[in-house]
């Protein structure tokens, strides 16, 4: 697999000025909303501790908690399945529907569903799926990936949603009215969630001592989704689990205000049990995580609750745009995720950080992501997984660095203190430091020179 | 007291006078302070790429020209952050551990260990922007971070208030990171600039006529940014205001 080069893909984002500069104050204006509310609940770090600790509780106990759930969860009527990877998560969807003969799939928003790949896989053997969180239809419709993990299309401007809407839904050309455009997704979905067989959502939490799942969204569309159509999947990622009812009490106060800066969102909907006349199936699915579980510096990503915060305050992944990491997961909970899926494809991700831990100090659930970003660099270079440049970049500056004579030959010789670094590594800094910035002026003598001319001489 | 100085590789290559505010700031203090002169850097770039065995010379040199201090004194907070949290590319003998627990950066001497009162030769009739750089404020939390809840508290701002004439302006986002991130700048160079180019657009407009930061790479950083786009912004280390610097 080819690694990826997110620093080229985040060059052609910022060259778009106007689209950069949209998608970085779109975003910051989200962190300073999540700030706002975080600042003005007292107990905000007691409950992010809360929150930690809950969910290393949890993971630490797994296997317990998922049979639990199962458990209570068969006793509420309800379907439990068991995916071990991506493929028969798939399959097994394919088979539920299959068995009812479900021809069109109205879905909420799941980044699992995303991981898994689903939607393509559904859509070769006869399925239809339709998104209907407006982001995310807006993403299906124009054959993109979600950008980010809670606002999927917030790379777009409205005039962009307004091309796909008029290209694909039909709407007025160059109408960028968002009540306009809002509603016409609206009208041309509504129709789908009265004809479809089958919904589908995901779950923010699943509870094991009753069985039960969370969903929390804006649109309403989950509802919808599992309300109508007599047969209704969850698909839930195995980290997911929450032992009890109360500890919702952290984790509510905890998402909206994390990830949009609002206190709740418009919908929180507890599922338990199949409606009359419906089934409820839930797929619990591992995909690589209990494998992540088994890694002793990585397993704390699992406590992720997807509220987006940290991408939303990185630096850099408002600048780059979430599609340049070229994964379902982008920015940097993505960044410490993705390896694990391909660490050769996804090797240069854990460089696109400048290690300034904002994402650590938002995350609601603690999760030391700049130390695991850290702790991945060490990962790829012991694998051998660097670029050759920079491999060699770093040889030669340890030679240097670890030889005081040959650093000072570098540094001195000439009096000027770039001139004679090797070619090699002037070639490699100063270029890319050199396009868009200037370089310092050395002076006419280092510090150490100065130092034995006015210190050691007198 | 006896303090080792660390300059590290950028400042001893490319801003002298940084080291030099840094030493005689020190010595006004009434610190013994000498200047390993086998000096080089502190393993951090090799160790931050992920290079562990390349930074391993670099860690042990270091072990052997500051093994003998009572304390480490270095102007910059990310040099510290490495030898104090990171630094583990070498055996964790006792004298390793001993130089590791020993290392202050500037503002943290000043403040916490010196407890120095006054600066009453410094002056310096100017607008500054304070940068406080991402090692200084999430992991040396020499002040307090936008992002978590907790009463605001800054150590660079305690010493800086006793300078003369200083009058301080705040950029819309005081703490987002400047784009430097050491390697980071090269290998990531499109965001780094488009994130130096918004930090140094965010002070001057601000009314900054200068940056001042406890850290000079994130500096060199922001001065190649403000030089290419013709802002007529300056950039000075705190060391440099407190020792008595004008401009």
């Amino acid at each position: 697999m080819r690694r990826l080069d997110h620093a080229e893909a985040a060059s052609r984002f910022i060259a778009d000025e106007k689209h950069e500069a949209f998608h970085d104050a779109r975003l910051w204006d989200l962190r300073k909303k999540r700030d706002r509310e975080a600042h003005g609940i007292p107990e905000w770090e007691e409950l992010r501790r809360l929150a930690s600790e809950i969910k290393e509780h949890t993971l630490a106990h797994l296997a317990d908690y998922l049979e639990e759930f199962e458990r209570n969860a068969v006793k509420n009527g309800v379907t439990v399945h068991w995916a071990r990877d991506a493929a028969e998560h798939n399959q097994i969807v394919f088979d539920i529907l299959s068995a009812k003969a479900a021809k069109t799939l109205v879905k909420s928003k799941s980044m699992l569903t995303e991981e898994c790949d689903m939607r393509p896989f559904l859509e070769r053997r006869g399925i239809e799926v339709i998104e209907t969180d407006l982001g995310e239809r807006i993403q299906q419709l124009d054959d993109e990936p979600p950008s980010h993990i809670v606002v999927p299309a917030v790379h777009k401007l409205r005039g962009d949603v307004a091309t796909v809407f008029a290209r694909t839904l039909g709407t007025e050309a160059g109408n960028e009215d968002v009540n306009y455009l809002a509603e016409s997704q609206r009208r041309t979905t509504r129709p789908y969630f009265l004809r479809a067989e089958a919904g589908m959502t995901g779950a923010n939490f699943a509870i094991a001592e009753t069985g039960g799942f969370v969903v929390c969204t804006n649109e309403g569309n989950a509802d919808l989704s599992a309300s109508l159509p007599k047969l209704h999947i969850a698909s839930i990622g195995i980290e997911k689990l929450i032992p009890r009812v109360e500890h919702l009490g952290v984790f509510i106060r905890l998402l909206s205000r994390s990830a949009l800066g609002s206190p709740i969102t418009q919908y929180t909907s507890h599922f338990r049990t199949p409606r009359a006349g419906a089934e409820l199936h839930i797929v619990l699915v591992d995909n690589g995580r209990s494998a992540r579980l088994g890694m002793a510096d990585f397993w704390y990503s699992l406590k992720c609750i997807r509220c987006g915060a940290c991408m939303n305050t990185c630096p850099v992944y408002r600048r780059s745009g979430g599609l340049s990491y070229g994964a379902t997961y982008s920015g940097p909970i993505g960044v410490i995720i993705d390896p694990t899926f391909d660490i050769r494809k996804y090797s240069n991700l854990p460089f696109a950080s400048t290690l300034n831990g904002s994402c650590t100090s938002v995350c609601p659930v603690k999760i030391d992501i700049h130390d695991q970003i850290y702790k991945w660099r060490r990962v790829i270079a012991e694998r051998n997984q660097l670029p050759f440049v920079k491999k060699a970049t770093m040889k030669a500056a340890g030679r240097l660095f670890g030889n005081p004579k040959l650093y000072r030959a570098a540094l001195s010789a000439t009096g000027t203190a770039i001139e004679d670094l090797p070619r090699f590594a002037i070639y490699n800094w100063f270029n890319p430091w050199g396009r868009q910035r200037e370089v310092p002026q050395p002076p006419r003598k280092t510090f150490r020179q100065w130092y034995i001319e006015n210190r050691t001489k007198r | 007291m006896r303090v080792g100085l660390f300059i590290p590789c950028y400042v001893d290559a490319f801003f002298p006078e940084v080291g030099i505010a840094t030493l005689e700031m020190l010595e006004r203090c009434g610190a013994e302070v000498s200047y390993p002169l086998d000096q080089t850097c502190c393993g951090q770039p090799m160790a931050n790429s992920g290079c562990q065995d390349d930074a391993a010379p670099a860690e042990a040199l270091f072990v052997e020209n500051f093994k003998d201090f009572d304390y480490i004194v270095t102007p910059s907070g990310s040099c510290t952050h490495h030898v104090r949290s990171h630094f583990d590319a070498i055996p964790q003998t006792a004298e390793v551990k001993k130089v590791r627990g020993s290392i202050y950066d500037f503002v943290e001497f000043l403040h916490d260990v010196l407890k120095v009162g006054e600066f009453p030769w410094a002056e310096f009739p100017h607008k500054v922007g304070l940068h406080n750089t991402c090692t200084s404020l999430r992991a040396l939390r020499t002040a307090s971070a936008s992002e978590i809840a907790e009463p605001p508290f800054s150590k660079p701002l305690d010493l800086l208030r006793k300078v003369k004439g200083i009058e301080f302006v705040t950029p819309e986002r005081p703490d987002e990171c400047c784009g430097f991130g050491g390697t980071f700048s090269v290998f990531e160079e499109p965001v780094s600039a488009k994130m130096g180019y918004d930090k140094v657009h965010d002070h001057r407009n601000a009314g900054a006529e200068y940056i001042v930061s406890a850290d000079m790479s994130c500096l060199m950083h922001q001065k190649g940014c403000a030089e290419r786009l013709g802002l007529d912004i300056k950039f000075i280390h705190i060391a440099q205001i407190l020792n008595g610097a004008r401009e």
